[in-house]
């Protein structure tokens, strides 16, 4: 699943996977603010079909959180 | 019968609130407001300013909305009657997409039947905040091919700023007032041009409706009018709704628009529908830096620009959409 997130993340924040891995903070390491963020969330959702609370998005710092996240939520791929 | 836009006008209030300005008493800053919305300056009715308390006031001059939407419509009637002369009598209907009325009642439009000397036309205003005028067009459009009215002028205006709390910076930053106006006429659809209205779409998601709220003075005794957003939600609504509206709207037609004329709410909303629909954004005019967001009045006002300043060219295809509190969405399209 974390190659897939990556791949994902990559795409929209137009980076190279290379510079993504486990523990990679969106807002520290890759510059992402708020709208880049619910922009990553609404292709996850399309992506994996769930719903992700905006209550839960402010812990969702991390891409490691994130794939954390959508295997809790019984996500595949 | 087709339905055909033949005149555009706008107009946007003198009074110019830039981010430095906004900045010199509010917690934020060109940067921050520039890169999360793509604004630079807003147009205002009435600049507000902090009092000793640092409380922000605003004094609005008598029925703001109504001296934009009669000067946008003016003009949009001028340049009707200058090309294709019509005259004040020709006029069965106005349409008026507001969401922030200086009264309740009259409606805006019978207002402007008297001010603009239209002495056929019937008028009511139509309330669907951004989706307002996509809202206005689509019913124009289906009333001059049914027959029921020939020339209709649709206008949308907003006094938004009226509403917003300066106290919220996730709002406050975003909202500016304008009007534009279309004057819409009845045409055989046998020209060898092809203009008109080819089609239009509009879809409510009442589910999602306190995502997006300008509560009034009279919803409770004590509330102060204010609008609220959950942003996360209204960037997600728009950026999956108005690519999947656009393509219902072009299904099977296998047309591709020549531009985009989007709802211009924020830019990387902008920005991302675009890259859903894999369209450069050089198809997206946009003019959001220079007045925020004007709901009702963003498409026409819009339109106006690109039509006066000679960017719109005959036979161009248009996508136009509208999204917004409702929440609700809407596309049409059109032949220049």
């Amino acid at each position: 699943m974390f190659e897939k997130v990556r791949k994902i993340i990559a795409d929209q924040l137009g980076i190279s996977e290379e510079q993504i891995g486990e523990n990679t903070s969106f807002a520290e390491d890759l510059g992402a603010d708020s709208l880049d963020l619910f922009e990553l969330v609404s292709t996850l959702e399309d992506e994996y079909g769930i719903e992700i609370p905006g209550e839960e998005l402010e812990a969702l710092t991390t891409v490691g959180k994130v794939v954390d996240y959508l295997k809790e939520q019984g996500a595949n791929g | 019968m087709i339905s055909k836009i033949i005149a555009t006008g706008s107009c946007v209030p003198d009074i110019c609130l830039t981010n430095e300005a906004l900045s010199q008493w509010m917690e934020t800053s060109d940067e921050w407001i520039r890169s999360r919305t793509g604004i630079g300056a807003r147009r205002l009715a009435a600049m507000p300013e902090p009092d000793a308390n640092g409380c922000i006031r605003t004094h609005y001059g008598d029925s703001p909305l109504f001296t934009l939407a009669r000067e946008a419509a003016k003009r949009a009637l001028s340049m009707a009657e200058a090309q294709k002369g019509l005259a004040p009598e020709d006029v069965d209907l106005i349409l008026v997409a507001t969401s922030s009325h200086d009264e309740l009642f009259p409606a805006l439009a019978c207002r402007l039947q008297e001010a603009l000397g239209l002495s056929r036309a019937a008028g009511y205003d139509i309330v669907l905040a951004c989706t307002g005028f996509l809202a206005a067009l689509q019913m124009a459009d289906a009333y001059i091919r049914a027959g029921v009215y020939r020339t209709v002028l649709v206008i949308g205006a907003e006094v938004l700023s009226r509403f917003v709390d300066w106290e919220d910076r996730d709002t406050a930053i975003l909202f500016g007032d304008g009007a534009g106006a279309v004057v819409m006429s009845a045409d055989p659809g046998h020209t060898e041009d092809g203009a008109g209205i080819l089609g239009t779409v509009l879809h409510a998601d009442g589910a999602g409706a306190d995502a997006l709220t300008g509560r009034a003075m009279y919803w409770n005794e004590r509330m102060p009018a204010a609008i609220r957003m959950d942003g996360r939600a209204v960037f997600s609504f728009a950026v999956r709704r108005v690519p999947e509206v656009i393509r219902e709207l072009l299904a099977g037609e296998g047309l591709r628009p020549d531009l985009y004329l989007l709802h211009q709410a924020n830019y990387r909303i902008i920005e991302t529908i675009a890259k859903k629909l894999q369209e450069p954004m050089e198809k997206f005019p946009h003019n959001l830096e220079r007045f925020g967001n004007t709901s009702a009045a963003s498409i026409p006002l819009l339109m106006d620009e690109l039509n006066r300043s000679g960017s719109l060219k005959k036979g161009q295809l248009l996508c136009l959409a509208g999204f917004g509190a409702g929440l609700s969405y809407g596309a049409a399209l059109l032949r220049w």
